[in-house]
């Protein structure tokens, strides 16, 4: 090979690492809860304020965690994904109502078709942090376990639900 | 001259709404650095490009309360930067931890100018021994011939 090819082939091996570069989504972040378990908290029902919600109630049983608020506009771009998916899927679906207002939160629902097997209010937005949200919508698949298997950040589409939710969610349910 | 007075009305009104200053009070003012000094590095998560000090973020003013909180319990900087990379990952830190996979981020920048200056080095040796060598027998003697000629025209 000659030598005068040699910075064109570095040009060209740049150029490659840039085009990889260009493909990925900066907001895509690898999430530390993958395969540990999930964040414990404790909240108010947003439907039954007296009554509450905690991880562990769900042990045993496969379910999908999808922080949202009414604040939120990709939240309503997701919202009929999420109502198709409850048709077409048996899934344990809970919402996580993210620093909203409650009045706010119910009439969204109410507006837009309430998929959830219960929502949950954080109001102050602390399990939020705990669950490592930072932006909002975000879906979290959790197994029987108690272990988050997947994070989803931002709102899911049908391709997603087609090619990565129903999958592994199967996946998990076939599970011990 | 209604739209002016409009206009300059709104930039009023947006200025007032960008005054909300945080006010937070601390024990000692070795807490009131620690906090600068965490804020300032660690990531906003919605403003990637952005430390916690300098985001307005909503997510960003729930971590600088938490911060805040941690401090005024006492706990190490590394309480907080332990409890943040917990929830948001490495990516959240500013200042990367030295560790397997980041190794690479560290000392990537090293290995490429040793490797810069293994490739200089041999050049400039290369170069020097091109030099060196470049002269073969019937170069040296057209050389002196040339030095010849020259003396003679100089005479």
């Amino acid at each position: 090979m000659s030598r005068a090819l040699l910075p064109l082939v570095a040009f060209i091996i740049l150029v490659i690492f840039l085009g990889i570069g260009l493909t990925k989504d900066p907001r895509k972040l690898p999430s530390p809860f993958i395969g540990k378990a999930a964040p414990a908290f404790t909240l108010p029902l947003l439907h039954q304020a007296d009554k509450t919600f905690s991880p562990n109630m769900m042990l045993g049983k496969v379910w999908v965690l999808n922080v949202w608020a009414s604040w939120c506009v990709s939240c309503r771009a997701e919202h009929p994904v999420l109502n198709e998916l409850i048709k077409s899927f048996k899934v344990n679906l809970i919402g996580l109502n993210y620093k909203d207002e409650v009045a706010d939160a119910k009439r969204w629902l109410s507006r837009y078709g309430d998929p959830y097997q219960a929502s949950v209010s954080d109001i102050e937005g602390l399990v939020g942090i705990d669950w490592g949200v930072y932006g909002v919508p975000e879906t979290f698949i959790i197994d029987k376990k108690g272990i988050v298997r997947l994070k989803h950040t931002g709102p899911v589409n049908n391709k997603d639900v087609r090619e990565e939710i129903i999958p592994l969610l199967k996946k998990l349910e076939n599970e011990s | 001259m209604k739209t002016i007075m409009i206009i300059l009305g709104l930039f009023i009104t947006t200025t007032l709404l960008q005054a909300g200053v945080e006010i937070k009070t601390f024990d000692s003012q070795e807490q009131e650095l620690r906090y600068k000094k965490v804020i300032g590095e660690l990531r906003c998560l919605v403003c990637q490009n952005q430390n916690l000090s300098g985001s307005d973020a909503d997510l960003a003013k729930d971590l600088r309360k938490q911060v805040y909180k941690m401090i005024r319990n006492g706990q190490s900087n590394k309480d907080i930067t332990e409890y943040m990379v917990a929830r948001y990952g490495d990516f959240v830190l500013y200042r990367p931890q030295f560790k397997a996979t980041t190794f690479l981020l560290w000392i990537g920048p090293f290995i490429i100018l040793a490797i810069g200056l293994f490739v200089l080095i041999r050049f400039i040796r290369l170069r020097k021994k091109n030099i060196t060598t470049a002269l073969t027998d019937s170069d040296k003697e057209k050389l002196k011939q040339l030095l010849d000629d020259n003396k003679v025209q100089s005479k």
